[in-house]
């Protein structure tokens, strides 16, 4: 049979020399491995001081998109709530009325819009249902929290900071 | 007015002695968790603590604090006496064997030669075998106490894993006793002094004795009293806060005490390498005083490589399994002893002889 691996090692089951049987000599080879490891680069990330860089497709906490004039994308057509395989999303749609042009892009809009964090699995597929580039999946981790109700996350914890408005937590957000 | 003639200042100077000797141990106990923690991130690839306080330096603190202040908690079939009895007795114990060991030469203070080791007495490595063996009894009677099936095996494992492993640490001592002609720890170091160092004329009864010394302090590749895996943490399971933390404690001045025999009777204690000591003690000026505490340094240095070596031998052997550990006490440490021991006594007597019958 073909091995796998280049590193297959075959088991010999022949009896052990005398230099094995004493045992002395392998402790002390297998304390000069030991001792070369002080030596050795430690690959740990020390946490809060430096940060581990993520994968470019890393998927994170979720982000309700604005257009480039700071309305809000989602027209709350809940085709990321029927992908949503966790059934982590719930949103209530509204009509826009005609003073509101300048806040949603569309005549309608999620007037709530509901992700439980808990239940999402961060498989991104509701970014893929979307056909207004509404929702994102952000490089950052959704913060602990004490209570479950807190998990719930609403409109303002998602809706990415408004251009026009607010342009310096705009920057904040997109990490510029 | 016979009781009042005593020579106070010599027992005030044993006192100081005492206490300095005692805490010492216990702040060198201390570091020894945290050594131990490093040294095993270390070897392998990790940092290891490094939060409290620069490089982590205040670790063993935060840890004492937190065995202060966790809660006690003595089970309710436990014999409460014994379960008590159990860590303290533990903790005698392994301090115990720190009185006849050599910590330095003399010191001149106050008018008073001081001698720094609590006391000489003529059978001291007698007097250490005897405190170890006492040591067994604060796991025995502390996993007896739990009233658990895991620790009571766990304590019969300690108990006879120190028998079988006196027994060769026993005779390979009595080799060396042959070499040196007495049982005083502190006339050892001083012949070691200006002869060579003993592990020369004993490095087989060295090898015996650090074995055992490892399997009398219940360290890793011997730790099948608290085998974590089999008997989850066997004879100290029960035990919580700083009961806990004196069994834990103990092991590790254990740990100390026998480096520092170990030091004593094969590596010359307190005797600096490669530099005449008395020619140290008779110069004059900085060198004379600080002589005493060059060779107390000494000794701390050699115990904290035996600590090290202790640990990294810790770190890269598994454990033995129960028939092994017995097949390499009984049939391979005990007979390869006699051996040293028998080849020993006939060199010696050769010697004596003058080489010829």
């Amino acid at each position: 049979m073909q091995a796998l691996t280049q590193r297959v090692k075959q088991v010999d089951r022949k009896p052990m020399t005398l230099l094995e049987r004493i045992y002395l000599w392998n402790i002390v080879k297998g304390m000069f491995i030991t001792f070369m490891h002080i030596f050795k680069k430690k690959p740990t990330i020390r946490y809060p001081e430096q940060k581990r860089e993520f994968s470019p497709v890393f998927r994170g906490l979720h982000v309700l998109n604005r257009d480039e004039e700071g309305r809000e994308n989602c027209t709350a057509c809940g085709l990321c709530a029927v992908a949503c395989p966790a059934e982590a999303i719930t949103m209530e749609a509204a009509e826009r009325l005609p003073n509101e042009e300048h806040l949603y892009r569309e005549e309608k809009y999620a007037a709530k819009y509901e992700i439980n964090m808990l239940r999402c699995i961060f498989c991104g597929l509701c970014e893929e249902a979307c056909p207004k580039d509404a929702i994102y999946l952000s490089e950052t981790f959704t913060p602990a929290n004490f209570t479950r109700k807190n998990f719930i996350y609403g409109k303002p914890d998602l809706l990415i900071p408004n251009v026009k408005t607010e342009s310096g937590e705009f920057a904040k957000a997109k990490g510029m | 007015m016979t009781l009042l003639s005593f020579d106070w200042p010599l027992l005030l100077e044993k006192f100081v002695l005492i206490a300095i000797i005692v805490f010492t141990t216990l702040g060198i106990a201390l570091y020894t968790t945290f050594g131990e923690r490093k040294v095993a991130a270390i070897l392998q690839d990790r940092p290891g603590p490094n939060r409290a306080g620069p490089f982590g330096i205040l670790q063993p603190l935060a840890d004492g604090v937190k065995m202060f202040t966790k809660e006690e908690i003595i089970p309710t079939h436990a014999n409460k006496w014994l379960f008590i009895l159990g860590p303290g007795l533990a903790m005698v114990a392994a301090l115990m064997t720190c009185a006849v060991i050599p910590w330095g030469g003399t010191v001149h203070i106050f008018n008073r030669d001081v001698v720094l080791q609590v006391t000489d007495i003529n059978i001291g490595i007698l007097y250490i075998f005897a405190v170890v063996s006492m040591g067994i009894y604060g796991i025995m009677i502390g996993g007896w106490a739990s009233n658990n099936k895991f620790s009571l095996i766990s304590s019969l494992r300690a108990a006879s894993q120190a028998i079988s492993y006196e027994l060769a640490m026993g005779l390979s001592l009595i080799a060396l006793i042959f070499v040196t002609g007495n049982l005083s720890l502190g006339e050892m170091v001083k012949q070691q002094q200006t002869h060579w160092w003993n592990i020369v004329y004993q490095p087989l009864g060295f090898l015996i004795f650090f074995i055992c010394a490892m399997a009398e302090c219940n360290r890793t590749p011997f730790d099948l009293p608290e085998a974590e895996n089999e008997l989850n943490f066997g004879y100290h399971q029960e035990y919580s806060s700083m009961k806990l933390g004196f069994y834990l404690f103990a092991e590790y001045i254990n740990m100390i005490m026998s480096s520092a025999v170990m030091a004593s009777l094969y590596f010359g204690g307190y005797d600096i390498p490669f530099v005449d000591d008395n020619l140290l003690y008779n110069s004059s000026g900085i060198w004379h005083t600080l002589a005493p505490f060059c060779q107390v340094g000494t000794l701390l240095l050699k115990i904290v490589f035996f600590i090290f070596v202790f640990m990294w031998i810790r770190w890269t052997i598994p454990r033995f399994r129960y028939d092994q550990l017995m097949n390499l006490g009984w049939k391979t440490l005990i007979p390869l002893a006699l051996i040293n021991m028998v080849i020993t006594g006939s060199l010696i007597i050769l010697k004596i002889n003058h080489w010829h019958f």
